[in-house]
């Protein structure tokens, strides 16, 4: 039996996380909003929007706005099971492009932490639209932990 | 899609807005595009929506990711003089430093191009070049 959902291990924390990744300047930007949230998973949505197109004759949506899609809600799967604020940075990161977006329709990515050690990240993430199987795009990414002394999230010094 | 007359009449005068006006998500971002030494040089210019940690500050990753995969297509569409803009097949990308809040740049190596497929490298970096914020490779499906 595995796969069973459990709660993000840090409910205010993720919730904090995932409010403050939904509005860092370049996430409002392209229209980031926060899904749903268990342990080790996270999902997120672009709306669709014109201005995030790559190919104007197609109105298929930018690769670098999945890469940004991908990359937030891979982060934001790794604070699903952070019991403590952290910094945590991206290493390194893959998209396999699938098809192209179909117009109109917001975009989904679910992502999934499969392994938390101690110093990296493991996550793998599914980019995809309601109502049709076929994935737009697979992620899978890196991410270093405790990366920075700076702050992080929303929360200053003392709070 | 991109007109060949624009791409020429760009390249004849060294200024690529007009191509860069025909990709929405390349004008979002702020992307510029000119010429060096006979090859194409990308610059995003530091703006506040680019931001990932308003605290630090830095860039975005997805936002150096979008620059950089925008900046292989830009750079394809330069070297085949093709009204075709590629398709990405993938787009693996290193981060190996965190980007300031100042310009990022990018120059691209068409490492192998075939009759189908292109293999390209992206390095981005901020004050030298020999210090990349980030790596990056991409296939693309040309025509």
């Amino acid at each position: 039996m595995q796969n069973l959902p459990l709660p993000v291990l840090n409910p205010a924390l993720f919730e904090d996380v995932a409010n403050w990744f939904c509005q860092i300047p370049h996430s409002a930007t392209i229209g980031l909003e926060f899904v749903m949230g268990e342990r080790g998973h996270a999902t997120l949505r672009v709306p669709y929007n014109t201005a995030l197109v790559g190919n104007p004759r197609s109105g298929v949506l930018h690769g670098g706005v999945m890469t940004s899609l991908i990359d937030t809600t891979s982060a934001l799967s790794v604070f699903s099971m952070l019991n403590e604020r952290e910094a945590i940075a991206t290493l390194d990161l893959r998209i396999d492009y699938l098809r192209g977006a179909t117009p109109g329709q917001p975009v989904y990515c679910t992502a999934e932490c499969y392994r938390l050690g101690r110093q990296i990240a493991f996550t793998r993430a599914t980019a995809y639209q309601e109502g049709n199987d076929q994935p737009i795009a697979h992620g899978v990414a890196t991410f270093m932990r405790e990366s920075s002394q700076a702050q992080l999230g929303s929360k200053k010094e003392g709070a | 899609m991109v007109q060949l007359e624009i791409l020429h009449a760009a390249k004849e005068s060294g200024n690529y807005d007009s191509i860069i006006d025909q990709i929405p998500y390349a004008k979002l971002l702020g992307v510029v595009m000119r010429e060096e030494n006979g090859q194409p040089l990308f610059e995003l210019p530091f703006s506040d929506h680019n931001i990932g940690n308003v605290h630090l500050p830095a860039l975005h990753g997805g936002a150096i990711g979008g620059f950089m995969e925008n900046a292989a297509l830009l750079h394809l569409v330069w070297a085949r003089e093709s009204a075709e803009v590629p398709r990405t097949i993938d787009f693996s990308l290193d981060f190996l430093r965190s980007g300031k809040a100042q310009s990022l740049y990018a120059r691209c190596d068409i490492t192998k191009q075939g009759k189908r497929v292109a293999n390209v490298r992206m390095t981005a970096w901020q004050e030298d070049e020999n210090k990349p914020v980030a790596v990056a490779r991409a296939h693309f499906l040309l025509s």
